[in-house]
């Protein structure tokens, strides 16, 4: 799925065949088919609304409508007015904008460990390549196979009491920056991406006199930005989303991101404005989603395979 | 671009490539630039050692230990391994989790597929329909959960219960009952990652080569043959991915038993990655480290076979 990204292969077909499905220009022309379609696709774009963006209007009424209103008649639509207080409370008194502040930090130390170690370990492994590349490769690819899972509980121990280090991380941000470095997908997709790129490139560089580091830095790197977009992406989203991992090793309430604070703030806040807080949590993402539609949809193919 | 450097030499030129190897010395790895190579491969070396490499050591390590982090860990033997295989939840959690992979499966699997394969014979708006079918995903999964709870509310007034009172059903106690919590968990499951596999899908779909689809109205097939006969055989090799990935995702489902049950009621969603998180982390006489990565590793060892046959799978379709 990687190689769709890089540049040479982006297409895969030659432009002159017409993108079809199993449904011909022929068939499209019989008035059974055309009708049958036509509803069905409406059908569909109707599910669509009600599935994907009904719940989302829902949280966005919800957001501000009085507790009352929520808890006795949810579906209408404001029976006892508009209640913008709700956001104001969310954002101040429940410190919203604190932990909102958390996420975002927590999103850029991720972002960042994980640009770092996934371009300079490409660029080892696909420009440099030194004899014992192969077997570095190999170590990161095999992570792949270990299930999450598998690192929660020595990954714990390890922040509790890291090697070398001397002082625990617990309570730390680095508890959460340097492990979110260690993704393999992204090593091994920016790599690709790095193979991809002409070599003759390189060679004109290093005849100029470039070492390593400027290549690196003035050549490789600009010409890399759509896959370190894509990695972006994916690391702002990862982090976001990330949940169980802060909870563990961010005991601190002051310290603790959006998705770890959010369900413990669930009970003791009033219905509405815990609400306009979980709005407020998808604003972010909502946002980076509608700017970024191309790469998010052209890549979420990827997204399904760092899933699981 | 890589056949250039992997082009077979000439003899002569491979000869002196061996002569070079045989005098490679400290010296010559250093003019080469060895340590500039060394310097990049830092992060990588430093991040995955400390924070993946090592723990994955460990955890061989210490399922066999049994520590508490005060005293010295103590080599126990299989006792965590018989400790996890004798607590009587591992049986619950166990078969709730393949109730809950299953479930998916019949709810979760077919939905992507059809969406999509409507979807790709959209002529107008097609990017408005992927939008809206990417656009759960993109909601954080713990707001997605949360605000999945608030709908899921048991009494009449809830959405859900409104909305299906509109239609004469209900009210349905939803997360409440033992027989209608985990179908509830998968349903929110659902909404939140079908938009994911619905792109992988018609990103498969786009990829179907016209000509296939020529050659089968040339043999006369109508639409349901040509969907039937290409269209889900070209798709065999992703819906294998999909398949095998959700497997491996729902064997490890925790966030939504953590957040929408706790386990409850009566432990009926209580699964495999629930009780590890227990034994480590809910213990307040300290971590029951070595039964949870016991059981992590058990859990693994059944995901890695899964694993191993996913990567052969996409090597052979990707090529």
């Amino acid at each position: 799925m990687a190689e769709r990204l890089a540049p040479p292969t982006r297409r895969r077909r030659p432009a002159a065949a017409p993108d079809r499905g199993a449904v011909s220009a022929a068939d499209w022309r019989r008035p059974g088919v055309r009708i049958t379609l036509s509803v069905t696709h409406v059908l569909l774009l109707v599910v669509l609304v009600v599935a994907g963006l009904g719940p989302m209007l829902l949280l966005a009424k919800f957001a501000v409508t009085p507790t009352q209103d929520i808890l006795s008649s949810p579906m209408a639509v404001f029976p006892n007015g508009v209640r913008w207080e709700n956001l104001g409370q969310a954002w101040n008194e429940v410190q919203v904008s604190r932990y909102f502040l958390n996420t975002v930090w927590l999103a850029l130390g991720s972002w960042a460990s994980q640009m770092v170690v996934a371009t300079s370990g490409g660029y080892v492994l696909s420009v440099l390549r030194p004899r014992y590349g192969k077997v570095v490769e190999g170590m990161v690819l095999a992570t792949m196979f270990i299930p999450a899972v598998v690192l929660l509980v020595p990954l714990y121990l390890t922040i509790l009491d890291p090697p070398l280090l001397g002082r625990s991380l617990i309570n730390s941000f680095w508890s959460v920056w340097l492990p979110a470095g260690a993704s393999a997908f992204n090593v091994l997709l920016v790599r690709r991406f790095f193979d991809n790129l002409p070599r003759e490139v390189f060679e004109a560089a290093r005849v100029d006199g470039a070492g390593p580091y400027r290549l690196f830095w003035s050549v490789v790197l600009p010409m890399s930005k759509p896959i370190l977009g894509v990695v972006s992406v994916f690391a702002v989203i990862a982090s976001w989303k990330d949940f169980l991992w802060p909870l563990l090793v961010l005991k601190d309430p002051a310290i603790q991101p959006l998705s770890v604070r959010l369900p413990a703030i669930a009970g003791s806040t009033d219905l509405g404005v815990f609400l306009a807080a979980l709005a407020i949590a998808t604003l972010i993402p909502l946002a980076l989603f509608l700017l970024f539609q191309r790469t998010f949809l052209s890549s979420a193919g990827l997204g399904g395979a760092v899933k699981g | 671009m890589t056949t250039v450097s992997t082009r077979p030499a000439p003899p002569a030129a491979r000869a002196a490539v061996v002569r070079r190897r045989a005098r490679r010395t400290p010296a010559t790895w250093w003019r080469g630039g060895g340590a500039h190579t060394l310097v990049f491969l830092l992060p990588v070396l430093v991040i995955f050692g400390l924070f993946s490499w090592w723990p994955i050591v460990r955890s061989l390590v210490m399922s066999f230990q049994k520590t508490n982090l005060v005293t010295p860990a103590q080599w126990v033997g299989l006792a965590n391994f018989e400790y996890v295989l004798h607590d009587p939840l591992l049986a619950v959690a166990v078969k709730n989790t393949l109730w809950f992979a299953l479930l998916a499966l019949v709810i979760g699997y077919p939905v992507p597929l059809l969406a999509a394969v409507l979807m790709s014979e959209v002529r107008r708006l097609k990017g408005l329909y992927s939008a809206l079918a990417y656009l759960p995903v993109v909601v954080p999964p713990v707001v997605a959960v949360l605000l999945w709870k608030v709908f899921y509310d048991a009494s009449p007034t809830g959405v859900f219960n409104t909305v299906l009172g509109w239609v004469g059903l209900g009210p349905f106690p939803w997360l409440q009952d033992q027989s209608t919590a985990m179908p509830s968990l998968v349903l929110a499951a659902t909404w939140a990652g079908a938009g994911g596999t619905v792109i992988i899908y018609l990103a498969a779909l786009l990829s179907v080569p016209p000509e296939l689809y020529d050659a089968a109205e040339v043999d006369g097939a109508g639409i349901w043959r040509k969907v039937w006969h290409v269209t889900l055989p070209q798709l065999r090799g992703v819906l294998f991915i999909t398949l095998i990935l959700q497997v491996i995702g729902t064997a490890q489902v925790f966030l939504e038993p953590y957040l929408f049950t706790g386990g409850g009621p009566a432990n009926s969603t209580v699964t495999v990655l629930l009780l590890i998180y227990r034994y480590a982390f809910e213990n307040s006489l300290g971590g029951n480290y070595g039964a949870a990565t016991a059981l992590s590793l058990m859990l693994a060892v059944v995901l890695a076979l899964f694993s191993a046959l996913y990567f052969r799978l996409t090597r052979s379709w990707s090529a």
